[in-house]
């Protein structure tokens, strides 16, 4: 009898472990595609980029200085980011803080089209034709949104479509007092 | 026979290497300098697109391979070493970029998985060879005795 002991041990040990990580996959507070970003609590990274709006005019983030805000990378080629559009019009007006959109490798005109379009949820929204400054803030897929903190400091990071009850859940707390 | 099925595997593994060659994105070289273009092929091929997770920036079409390529391809250009190179990405997309991770106190464990695999399974088989090294004595003296 005891000989099976250590076979039965073993499956019973991985099953559990393999249970475990299916129902925590399956309710969605883990997800093996995340990565953890190193910019959480470094300070964020700083960009002068040409306005969606017009494109003769910068955007310097050292003008956020001093007061926390929201940098959302979207793009109009972005299905997510389609998704998510909604509800980044609702978060965006209660929460009463700068939003910045970057528009990540786009065409300057269709982000036009699509902000008139589907409303825009952004303070300010620069084009990062290029991807460089994406890279600076380590996206890897639109759309992502931080939260950068008074004192210059990337809080939050979210990869994938924002929702209110994710943005209630991650974002607000760090909001809620002194925000 | 034998022979012949010898000359497959070689063909499988030839068109195998040939399909990884044919693998990189790039259709032309990055630099004129095979020096500079070895350690630009070096490097796109350890570092991870973070799109498509199980590929490399070398292999990937993804348009953020093509911008960490050509980042890659700057960085070199302007005369940065691979370590400044590796630095500047790992700050921005962490550890997880890198296919060869550092050695650290949080990877402490994945390099030292091997070995204390290979320490367990010669434990095992030593108790084991042990244990039925001394088992047909006690069989043979339980039967003559039966």
């Amino acid at each position: 009898m005891w000989r099976y002991f250590t076979p039965a041990a073993a499956f019973l040990i991985l099953g559990g472990l393999f249970a475990y990580a299916l129902v925590r996959i399956q309710n969605g507070t883990l997800d093996p595609r995340e990565i953890k970003s190193p910019l959480l609590g470094k300070p964020a990274p700083s960009f002068v980029l040409p306005t969606v709006a017009n494109t003769a005019v910068k955007f310097d983030s050292a003008s956020l200085k001093g007061r926390p805000y929201v940098v959302n990378v979207w793009g109009t080629w972005c299905p997510s980011c389609r998704d998510e559009h909604s509800a980044l019009l609702v978060i965006a007006r209660q929460a009463n803080i700068p939003f910045i959109g970057i528009d990540w490798k786009d065409d300057n005109a269709l982000a036009q089209q699509y902000l008139a379009q589907l409303g825009n949820p952004f303070t300010e929204t620069v084009a990062d034709a290029d991807g460089r400054i994406a890279i600076d803030w380590g996206v890897y897929g639109a759309p992502e949104t931080f939260l950068v903190g008074a004192d210059g400091k990337v809080l939050v990071k979210f990869a994938g479509a924002l929702t209110e009850a994710i943005w209630a859940e991650k974002f607000a707390p760090y909001l809620q007092g002194g925000g | 026979m034998r022979f012949s099925s010898f000359r497959a595997i070689l063909a499988a593994a030839a068109l195998a290497l040939l399909a990884h060659a044919a693998g990189a994105i790039d259709t032309e070289a990055a630099f004129p300098d095979p020096a500079l273009q070895a350690r630009y092929e070096h490097l796109t091929n350890e570092l991870r697109c973070l799109v498509c997770q199980n590929q490399t920036i070398a292999d990937s079409n993804a348009s953020l391979a093509g911008d960490l390529r050509r980042e890659v391809k700057e960085m070199i250009g302007r005369g940065d070493s691979d370590a400044q190179i590796k630095a500047f990405l790992t700050a921005r997309y962490g550890d997880f970029v890198l296919y060869d991770p550092p050695l650290s106190a949080r990877t402490m464990l994945l390099w030292a998985a091997p070995g204390l695999l290979v320490l367990l399974t010669v434990g095992i088989v030593v108790r084991t060879v042990i244990r039925r090294s001394r088992q047909p004595f006690e069989d043979d003296e339980t039967e003559e005795s039966a």
